[in-house]
């Protein structure tokens, strides 16, 4: 089918499968100059009720999650429902939780610019200012978790009274490096992203405050080609960097469980598996955030229906790579012939902790399998219901993971069950808070789409000329839609 | 064929584009003139026109890989002072420093410094942060950010004549350019 031959195509449709046709990745009568203004206008206009509505809920809960902390602090670590044999619980869960959903930001904003998938300039910014509010919520985890948090500057090398230095053969030092470096370099790359779409913000300024604000964080920037050079040289070397970084992190994070000796735990597949898990709930949670978003703040056109059918598609590969961790897992248990590992597997699937196991399958596998349908990756209150449960499954196969192993060990004479207390649920759902209001701060004062990139994306950015049509997934060859400024 | 006393306060000249298709053409217009000070400014990174304005590429990666290089010795060398030196720490019968106990921590620290010194490095090429420019005092230059491409000619280059250069870039942009002061 020759591209000139596709009239039936829909001005807004671009969800199509036919690789003959270039999908539009702006839909709409966009130039350069509208998505300029739907972006900055979300900044530049007040925020809509609802934006309040919800800041009001999310900062409250905040202050929750600070209360709890301070009566964590207070009175010690017994206000949570750890107990012997189950000492790692909630933090730990919400720790691996919170870490795992940061990894789509970078998965988006760096290995998806390594493999040229340019529908990631739409939601890569939003991705990655997810990415670093999740790994802050994720920090304040392990922080509080060591019960007399005035001796968590233990973690760090730093010389002290003591004389001593922390163990670098740990596991959970490997973590505070993972983590720190992780945090410190989605920043950058956040921040570096959002220089030239802060200087757009800094000249279309109107009062004297913004102007000064985003000229001050804008640092200058004056779109010349020799910076643009040097950008572009500096946003690849830190997606080549990022790439490799992202999956040592969940790596390094399930090293915490799996270099211990517990049944359930001590097995070479978890950092795959925690990898690919992290990118199943991140992207779960891009697609929880980004529709609402979208819907409310009129981006349909920048973030249209494919972007949201590409991460349906991605939802659906990484399930099924957790579906298939899950499988190997009872495989392996079985073919080790070790009878710890077989227990703790059938206890997991049929122990008291059967409930939570069900629960982690039925919604990271079983639900996942809608996406096979084009219906439910397309339609928005859909996927938004798969996604949610989604989320809700990746934070119960962390419990699970947790929990089940702990609570029942080698010896029988150890077993507990583990509840929560009310400190612990609290803490969890403050965190949601936290993120919740992280978020919409970054909606109200900055770029939620990188303008820059998206601008580059849409096909006036390309010449006229056939031999500069450029490759792949980007723009529009459907004739007659294409509209020059 | 400058003339200091002629060009005092002038910064440069600036025109106006509004077609990536034209802008890259009189990018290369200018670069084949010879000029040397001169630059083009576009709201996002147009491919091709690195080739167009004749732009070396840049040293950053060997920054990047020099910072790497020191980010993975500093790494091992604070896990082999830390553990094996200055407090031998016995674990487990384990030896004292071993690589392979050591990657994790050292492959962190490569990371770490080779993101920095890749913002870093970005920003100090290009005389970043930098607050004030001339090509701030025009209004018009604030779509460069926007939707508009625009060349820029800096006086100070040593083929800039206040005539020709104009008639270059009013022959290549099709439209009136501007004249940009050097200090308000």
């Amino acid at each position: 089918m020759s591209a000139t031959t596709t009239d039936t195509v829909s001005y807004l449709d671009n969800t199509g499968d036919d690789p003959t046709v270039r999908a539009r990745l702006v839909v709409g009568d966009n130039d350069f100059h509208s998505v300029t203004e739907k972006v900055c206008g979300i900044v530049e206009r007040p925020q809509p009720k609802l934006w309040w509505v919800v800041f009001a809920i999310s900062s409250s809960l905040t202050l929750v999650l600070l209360a709890m902390i301070a009566y964590l602090v207070t009175t010690g670590i017994g206000v949570w429902g750890l107990m012997i044999p189950v000492g790692w619980g909630y933090a730990i869960v919400n720790f691996v939780f919170w870490v795992g959903i940061g990894h789509a930001g970078t998965l988006i904003s760096a290995i998806l610019f390594l493999f040229r998938q340019r529908w990631r300039t739409s939601i890569n910014r939003f991705a990655e200012g997810m990415t670093i509010f999740a790994v802050m919520c994720a920090g304040i985890f392990p922080g509080i978790h060591v019960g007399r948090i005035w001796f968590a500057y233990w973690l760090a090398p730093i010389p002290n009274q003591m004389s001593m230095w922390p163990n670098f053969r740990s596991p959970l030092l490997w973590d505070v490096f993972a983590v720190g470096t992780y945090a410190t370099v989605s920043l950058l790359f956040w921040y570096m992203g959002m220089i030239p779409d802060l200087a757009t913000l800094r000249d279309r300024a109107t009062t004297k405050i913004r102007y000064y604000a985003y000229g001050l964080l804008s640092l200058g920037w004056r779109s010349s080609n020799r910076h643009w050079h040097r950008f572009e040289f500096a946003y690849l070397l830190l997606a080549a960097l990022a790439t490799p970084l992202v999956l040592s992190v969940h790596s390094v994070v399930s090293f915490d469980f799996a270099v211990s000796i517990m049944p359930g735990w001590h097995t070479t597949i978890f950092p795959p598996y925690f990898v690919a898990g992290a990118i199943f709930s991140g992207f779960a949670m891009v697609v929880t955030l980004v529709i609402p978003v979208r819907k409310i703040y009129g981006l349909q056109e920048i973030i249209t229906t494919r972007h949201l059918d590409n991460m349906a598609k991605i939802m659906l590969a990484t399930s099924m790579m957790v579906g298939f961790a899950y499988s190997t897992e009872f495989f392996v248990a079985w073919y080790s012939g070790n009878a710890y590992e077989a227990f703790t597997f059938m206890n997991r699937a049929f122990g008291p902790y059967a409930w939570a196991y069900w629960t982690m399958v039925t919604c990271n596998v079983i639900v996942p399998q809608v996406f096979w349908m084009k219906k439910f990756r397309t339609n928005t209150i859909l996927l938004w219901i798969a996604a949610v449960l989604i989320n809700v499954g990746m934070w119960f196969e962390r419990f699970v993971i947790v929990v089940s192993s702990l609570s029942r060990d080698y010896l029988p004479t150890s077993r507990g069950y583990y509840r929560p207390s009310i400190v612990d649920i609290l803490t969890f759902l403050g965190s949601f808070g936290l993120f919740f209001t992280l978020f919409l701060l970054f909606i109200r004062f900055l770029p939620i789409v990188g303008m820059a990139e998206v601008k580059g994306v849409m096909p006036q950015a390309h010449l006229d000329r056939p031999d500069h049509r450029g490759h792949g997934d980007y723009h529009g060859d459907i004739s007659g839609t294409e509209v020059l400024s | 064929m400058s003339n200091g006393a002629e060009n005092a306060g002038l910064y440069g000249y600036l025109a106006r584009f509004d077609l990536v298709d034209e802008f890259l053409a009189g990018a290369t217009q200018v670069r084949d003139a010879g000029y040397t000070r001169w630059d083009a400014h576009s709201p996002f990174v147009i491919h091709g026109l690195d080739a167009a304005m004749g732009v070396k590429k840049t040293i950053l990666p060997y920054i990047v890989f020099a910072a790497g290089l020191t980010g993975a010795a500093a790494g091992i060398l604070l896990q082999w002072w830390t553990n094996a030196f200055d407090y031998p720490f016995l674990i487990s019968g384990k030896p004292l420093f071993s690589l392979p106990a050591n990657i994790p921590i050292a492959f962190e620290t490569t990371i770490l410094f080779a993101a920095i010194s890749a913002l870093i490095g970005m920003l100090a090429l290009n005389r970043l942060p930098q607050l004030y420019h001339p090509l701030f005092t025009n209004r018009s230059f604030k779509r460069a950010t926007d939707d508009r491409f625009f060349i820029s000619i800096e006086a100070v280059d040593p083929l800039f004549d206040p005539i020709a250069t104009r008639e270059l870039l009013e022959s290549i942009s099709g439209r009136p350019i501007e004249e940009i002061e050097d200090q308000p």
